[in-house]
Formats: C-alpha cells, structure tokens, sequence
C-alpha cells in the first residue's frame, strides 16, 4: 500500500489533508458550542460529506477516463443505482412510521393499492444485505454492459453515446410507477439508519467520516491498480490498443475488470450520498448529471486521481456558491466551464502544477 | 323564396351573421315576430315538459332568428333577465359580467353582473332536441363541411322529422361526401325494419362503410336476426367491416410511426452532417433545433397578421440564425479540437448549457406559443375510422423534402464534393487544393441550419421551451448511430423505423416502455453491429 503512495506527492498531501479534515471536523462540530467562531454547523458537515461523495464518484470517473481512456457519460447511473440500494433499505427502516402509518408497505405502496412487497424489496430489511446490493448491482451492471460492448470492441466516442443512453433508459424506467421504486417522486421520508437517527448530528458526523474513510479506502485501491501490472497494461490500452491486442493481452477482460471496478466505487459513493441528502429520485439518472462529473474530473486533471477529487470538491463548492448568490449565472458558469477547460486547460488544474513528466 | 336563400347562411355566431340577423329581424319583423314572440318567453317556464314543449316549436318553425337562439341555448349561453324579465343571450365580457343582447332585435343591451339573470336549464330530453334542431339547420348550411358534421351527427336518429330532413337534403345534396353519408344515415334505421327485404337492402348500403354506429347496429343482426339470409349476410358485412378497421389502425400506426419517425430523422440528420462527415460530436446540436423553433416563434410574433405564411418565412430565417450559431461555435471552439472528439464532446455540451440560458434570460423560462397556421390545422380524412393530421403530414413530406435536398447539396455541387473529399482523406484532399478549414465551416454551418430548419417543423408539433432541444439529442444520436456513422440514407431508413418501432410497440408496452425498449435495442443492436446498420465500405472504414 505505501509502495502504491510513493513518488505520488499530489496524492500524499490529498491524503494527510483528508485524515486532517476527517479529525479536526467532528471535533468542531461536536466539542464546540454552536455560539464559538470555531463551530463547525451541522449542514456544513453535512455539505462536505456529499462533497466527499461527490469526489469518490469523480475518482471513479478518473480511474476508466484518464486510465483506459473510456469516457462514460452513464457513470451517474451506477451511482444512482448504489443510492437506491441504500435507499430501499432506508424505507424498509421506517417501518409503521409512514404517513398511512403501514408496517409493511412503504407510504407509495399504499398510495398505489399495492397489497404487498415486491419480490426485489426482500432482504433489504437488513444493512448487510442493502450494502452488498449497492455494490453488486451497478458491479453487475457494469459487467454485463461491459462484457458486451467491449467484446464487440464499442470505443471511443461510440461507447459514450450508449452509455448515455443506458442513464437515459434507466431514467424513464425508474420514472414508471409499475418500477416499484416510488417512480416520480423516488425514495425520501427516511427516518434511521442502523437505529441512529439520521437527523442527529452524531449520525450526520458518522456519514461525513464513513464518506471521507470510502474515500480514503477508493483512493488507496485506484492506486494500487494504476501502479500495478494491471495498471501498466490499462495505461497501455489508453495509448495503444490493438498494440496491447497483438502482443496477446486479453484487451476486453482488462476494460470489464476495471469499468465493474469503477461502477462499484460510484454504487458505494451512491450508498453513503443518499442518508446525506435524505432523498433519492429518477432525477439522479438524468444524463446531464454523468456530464457533471466527467466536469469535475476535467476541471481537477484527469490521470491524476487526486485530481478528481479535486475537481469534485470545488466544482460543487463553486455550484453552491453560486446557485446561492446568482442562481441564474450557474449554468453560464458551468457552461463556460467546459469549454475553457477543454480548451485551455486539457490537462485540469492538477496539470498546472506538473512538470511535463508524463505523456 | 327569399327566406329559402336565407336558410342556407352559416348560422356561426360571427360579427356578420350577428349583422346580418340584425337586418333579417329589421325586414322580417312583421312576417316572423308574432309567434317567435310568443315562443320565447315559454323557455323560462318552471316545468321542463312545458320547455320541451316550447323547445320543440322553436325547433320546428323556419324563423330565421332561430338557430342563434338555439346555439346560445346549446351553449348555456341563454338567460332570463330579473329585472323587467325578457329572455336574452348573455355572453360573457368582464370576468363576472355578461353583456346582454336581445335575440329578437339583436340589440346591445349592455353589461351586467352575471348573477343578475337566471340561466335557462336543460334536461337531456331537451338537449337532444336541441343537437338535433340544430344538426337539422345546419343541414341545409351553405358551407359542405358544415352539411358533414351535421350528418354524421344524426347517423343513427330515428325520428320521422330527421329522416324527412336528411331525404329533402339527399334530393338536393351535390356533394358526393355528403351524399354518401347521407344515404347511410337513411339506411341505418332500415336495419330494424319489419320487412327482411329492406333489412339487406340496408346491410348492402352498411357493408363497406367504418362508421361506427354503422357497426354497433350490424352487430345485434349478426348476432339474433330471425331471417337467416339477413343474419349471415349481417355477418358477412360485420367481418368485412373489422377487416377494413384492422387495416385502418395499422395504417395509423404506420402513419404516426412514419410520422415520429420524419421528426427523428429532421432531428438527426443536421447530425448525420456534422458527427458523420466531420466527425465532431456536437452536444448542442438540441440547442441548435431549439434555436430555430425560437426563430419560427420570433418571425410569428413580428408578423401577426401573416399567421399563414410566416411559417414559409421561418424556414430560411431558421436555417440562416442556426448556420449563423453554428458557425459561431465551429470558428470560436471546435476548430480548436478537431481530431480529439471526445474534448469536442465536452465543449460543445457546455454551449449546449450556455445556450439554454441564453433563451431562459432574454426570451423566457416558460414554454412559449408556437402558432399552427390554418392550412396545417385540421385532418385528411380517409375513411370514418382513420383520419392524417395535416400537420403530421406536411411535416412527414418536409422531412423528405429536406433529405432530398441534403442529398443533392452533398452529391451534386461543389461544396459536398470537398465536404466528401475532406471526409474521406483530409490530408489529401488538402493537397489537391481543397480549402479545408473553409470547408468545416460551411459544413458545420450546414449541418446546423439544417437542426434549425428541423426547430421549425417540431414548433409544429412539440413544446417550444428552453429544454427542447435536451429531449432530442439522445434519440438523434441513436438514430445517427444506429443508421451508420456518415451516410445519409443510414439516417433516414433507422429514423424512420426506429419511429414506426416505436409506435407499434406502443399500444402494448405504453409510450414509456417502448422508448426504454428501443433504447435497449439500440444499445444491443450496436453491440453487434457497432457500425450500424449501413457500415462504411471501403478505405473510409478504416478511419
């Protein structure tokens, strides 16, 4: 593990000021009173803590884009998928406390004369069961999706399109009622977790840590694969392809294994996102959402994982700042975004710093 | 005489019948008051037998004031006024208020608040009276379309003064339409007649005609009609009649397929252009479709009074503003980025955002109102049962219109000789003295003034709103991608399969479903073809 952190001095200082971050928040926001100049509030723990999603989402991104040189524009679909995971679990904890006050259908079930559960809500009673879901359905998607289009060898531009298409199809499928996943209005009303209130600063500061440890642990392992053997032959794939074909690697096992590996980061950035916000919906699948990350990463420098999350933490910073101060301009200013970044800042703010040691 | 040629008026309530009821009632007075008069007044009576009973004189005497008062009746449009009580037609003005107008003298006699007169009432008994009264008077209307309506109203009437009614109009009738449904009105009430002979006679009549009335009453014969030779003859008609409606809604499924289809292939084809031949994904492709429904919407509001034409004036307007747009972004942005599409992606989706706002800031955030001119409202009916909106129609026609033209621009002048010289081989193209950086531009502005022209066919059709041009990228991609990157007729045969797939689907699936399905298809189908279906051949396959 440190032998993956070495010679990575981006990376190295990420890290330290994450381990800072995840220290000295709890404290000012549990130790200090609320009336100390020092005190951390509640909603800003909880901001930084989708923020810290945010990032590991991005970094996902980075691990397929800037290593292997795929361009998902569907990733906001894994992450949506692990957030439904975590958010049928949430709904099955309400329990009788609904608004029709039901001690087995959620409130959309009764709304809609369902007289029981839908087979695929079983077992989502337990965390254990709704955890492994976050992870193993946007893995198995991102499989199934990937041994497919990389067997028949769908690249570039072409494998951006249909996985636009796949959050797009995924959209309208979730936005159905007959889904059985409450359609328009999505999963909300959560109550607890694990039987912590979600609405206590103590489980707020236990989500921010839990998010920031995810975060932690994702980066750890990107740099293990982008360091490894395994990396190596990515990296090679990104320049040179057939090359890599004809010298007799797998060229297709080495694309699925690590685009499954990236949905699964973004389905667990999903799972821990949605106890933050307290709500999960269709909108999630929108494509125009999987644009915002690929955003974040290009902003922050793609090829640098540090770099994602960079890019994550101030493109949303700078979104909440704006929508707050000129809601209007945002979309000028994300907008403008894109196109000076391509233009003028194709390597992100993390190529600002470099040297041309690499490409 | 004179009375007769008053009868065949359109009795529509406009500002000219109203003139001209106001001189009928002026020269007419003496004749046609006394019992009109007298009629009127017994409307407001307590009872609703003594109202039919008024109701049904009204409906039988030829004064020409009548149908105005009945429409307004028909309408709920009639009131008794309290003070100084007379029956008068009061229409709203003023939220709350009605202004009054006598019907027998038409006068104006001003506004008052609505709660100050009582609305006549009806009872269904009288409002069937009263469609038929009117469907009776407009039988005999100038305007034939006015005649049809009225007909294939009383298809099914069995009453005595209708069918004497529809005979003396069938003895007259020019128009073959008209005529047609005429007849079949008469021979509707013959099904149930006592003597079999007339009870074929009229299935022969029904056989071949998709009213629905004229099956529901076939149906009860098929079934229990004592005379054998009727039954079997009714069940013959019956199953000739459901073998044409098959045919009628498949033909609609495969028009409002086709239909569909013509929007996606308007919509994809500016695309075919610019990904296709340039290899440059444009994201604000929708943004430039949206553009151009702004312009149609933009030439409507500053020609108000040419609401028929202006549509015409738009088409250019549109292609020139988005070519205009288009070239912008090409000059200011993509030409930066050639060879490394997918930043070219990214980039241009961030116009495509930019866009977007600019129409939310300076135009609206709002949908706005796109007029249909009036040659391409209404419908082409084909038979009873299947009727093509002229809208659907012209804009199915525009779209091949369009193809044709695109086709021709890229095969025959010299523009779309270097266009397909730069596609094929840049670099030698170049040497042999094309301009290839001029060509861009004018491809690109090509392809995105053809996306406006495409804005002003689905003004048409769609909401015009910011977000317009979001809901067609994703479906003009799929169409561009299924059809087979860089050619055309590729486009055109997946946008238009792709729509009529579409529809067939969704009866069964619902509207939802069968675009998650199609979009699955697609997302399989290039799995296995990532070409498309109209790969590239050749050299150009290699790039």
């Amino acid at each position: 593990m440190l032998k993956a952190m070495r010679g990575d001095r981006g990376g190295q200082a990420l890290l330290v000021l994450l381990i800072i971050t995840l220290i000295v928040v709890p404290v000012l926001n549990l130790g200090l009173p609320t009336t100390h100049p020092w005190h951390v509030s509640t909603y800003a723990v909880t901001l930084l803590g989708k923020y810290l999603c945010y990032a590991l989402l991005a970094m996902a991104v980075d691990l397929i884009w800037g290593y292997l040189g795929l361009l998902s524009l569907g990733h906001g679909a894994f992450f949506a998928l692990g957030g439904y995971a975590m958010g049928l679990y949430l709904m099955r904890q309400i329990g009788d406390r609904g608004v029709y006050g039901n001690p087995v259908l959620p409130d959309f079930m009764v709304f809609l004369n369902w007289d029981r559960l839908p087979w695929f809500w079983q077992g989502f009673d337990w965390f254990a069961v709704a955890l492994f879901m976050a992870l193993f359905v946007p893995a198995m998607l991102a499989y199934g999706f990937g041994y497919l289009a990389f067997r028949s060898r769908v690249t570039g531009v072409y494998l951006s399109i249909i996985t636009q298409a796949l959050t797009y199809a995924l959209m309208l499928a979730f936005f159905r009622n007959e889904m059985g996943f409450g359609g328009n209005n999505g999963l909300t009303d959560f109550k607890d977790l694990l039987g912590f209130s979600l609405q206590s600063d103590v489980t707020r500061i236990g989500l921010f840590i839990a998010s920031g440890l995810a975060l932690i642990g994702g980066y750890l392992s990107c740099r293990i694969i982008v360091t490894s053997r395994l990396g190596r032959v990515t990296v090679a794939i990104r320049d040179a392809e057939s090359r890599v074909r004809f010298i007799g690697y797998r060229v297709e096992r080495v694309k699925t294994a690590i685009f499954t590996f990236s949905a699964l980061l973004a389905g667990l950035a999903g799972a821990l996102y949605v106890p933050q916000v307290g709500i999960i919906n269709p909108g999630e699948f929108s494509p125009i959402n999987s644009i915002e990350i690929v955003i974040w990463v290009a902003v922050g420098g793609r090829t640098t994982l540090y770099g994602a999350v960079i890019g994550a933490l101030l493109v949303n910073y700078g979104k909440s700042l704006f929508t707050a101060v000129f809601p209007d301009a945002w979309l000028f200013a994300l907008g403008g975004l894109f196109v000076l970044v391509t233009l003028l800042l194709p390597r992100g703010l993390a190529g600002l710093g470099r040297s041309r040691e690499i490409n | 005489m004179s009375l007769f040629c008053f009868h065949n008026r359109s009795f529509v309530l406009t500002k000219g019948a109203f003139i001209f009821w106001l001189l009928a009632g002026i020269f007419f007075n003496e004749s046609q008051a006394a019992s009109l008069e007298e009629l009127l007044p017994q409307l407001a009576e307590r009872t609703f037998p003594a109202k039919q009973a008024a109701l049904d004189s009204l409906a039988t005497s030829n004064d020409e004031r009548v149908p105005a008062i009945l429409t307004a009746l028909a309408q709920g449009e009639l009131y008794l006024r309290s003070v100084n009580p007379i029956i008068v037609i009061g229409q709203p003005s003023t939220p709350g208020n009605l202004r009054l107008i006598d019907p027998l003298t038409q006068r104006d006699l001003g506004e008052v608040g609505a709660s100050s007169s009582k609305k006549i009432t009806l009872n269904n008994k009288m409002r069937t009276t009263l469609r038929l009264a009117l469907a009776v008077w407009h039988l005999n209307d100038a305007n034939p379309t006015i005649r049809l309506a009225a007909a294939r109203e009383m298809l099914g009437e069995n009453n005595p003064t209708v069918l004497q009614a529809l005979q003396n109009q069938l003895a007259r009738e020019s128009v073959v339409a008209v005529r047609n449904i005429l007849v079949i009105a008469l021979a509707l009430p013959q099904l149930t007649a006592d003597d079999a002979v007339n009870r074929l006679k009229a299935i022969s009549v029904l056989a071949n005609n998709l009213y629905p009335e004229a099956r529901n009453a076939l149906v009860p014969l098929a079934e229990s009609d004592p005379d054998p030779s009727v039954k079997s003859a009714a069940v013959k008609a019956l199953s000739s009649i459901d073998r044409q409606l098959t045919w009628s809604n498949r033909l609609e499924t495969l028009f409002f397929g086709l239909s569909l289809g013509s929007v996606l292939v308007l919509a994809a084809i500016g695309l075919a252009i610019t990904f296709g031949v340039m290899g440059v994904i444009n994201m604000a492709h929708g943004e430039l479709i949206m553009i151009g429904a702004y312009t149609t919407y933009l030439v409507q509001t500053a020609l108000p009074s040419w609401l028929d034409y202006s549509i015409l004036l738009a088409i250019p307007a549109a292609f020139i503003v988005s070519a205009l747009f288009g070239i912008l972004i090409e000059r200011t942005v993509i030409r930066f980025l050639y060879g490394r599409p997918l930043e070219t992606l990214l980039a241009t989706f961030g116009i495509s955002l930019i866009l977007q706002q600019l129409v939310r800031t300076f135009i609206s955030a709002q949908n706005v109102v796109v007029q249909n001119p009036g040659w391409m409202s209404g419908a082409w009916p084909i038979n009873p049962a299947l009727a093509l909106t002229y809208s659907r129609l012209y804009i199915l026609i525009f779209a091949l219109a369009v193809f044709v033209a695109l086709l021709l621009v890229l095969r025959r002048t010299n523009l779309g000789l270097a266009v397909r010289a730069v596609s094929q081989n840049r670099a030698m193209a170049r040497a042999m003295g094309v301009r290839s950086a001029r060509v861009d531009v004018l491809t690109f502005g090509l392809g995105s003034g053809v996306a406006g022209v495409a804005g002003v066919a689905l003004s048409q059709l769609t909401n015009v709103g910011p977000n317009m041009g979001q809901a067609y990228i994703i479906d003009s991609f799929m169409v561009v991608v299924f059809g087979g990157v860089g050619n055309l007729w590729g486009t055109l045969v997946a946008g238009l399969s792709l729509g009529v797939a579409n529809k067939i689907m969704e009866p069964w699936a619902g509207a939802v479903l069968a675009k998650i399905l199609v979009l699955v298809f697609i997302i399989l189908f290039i799995q296995k073809r990532p070409r498309g279906l109209f790969p590239p051949r050749g050299r150009a396959a290699e790039g």
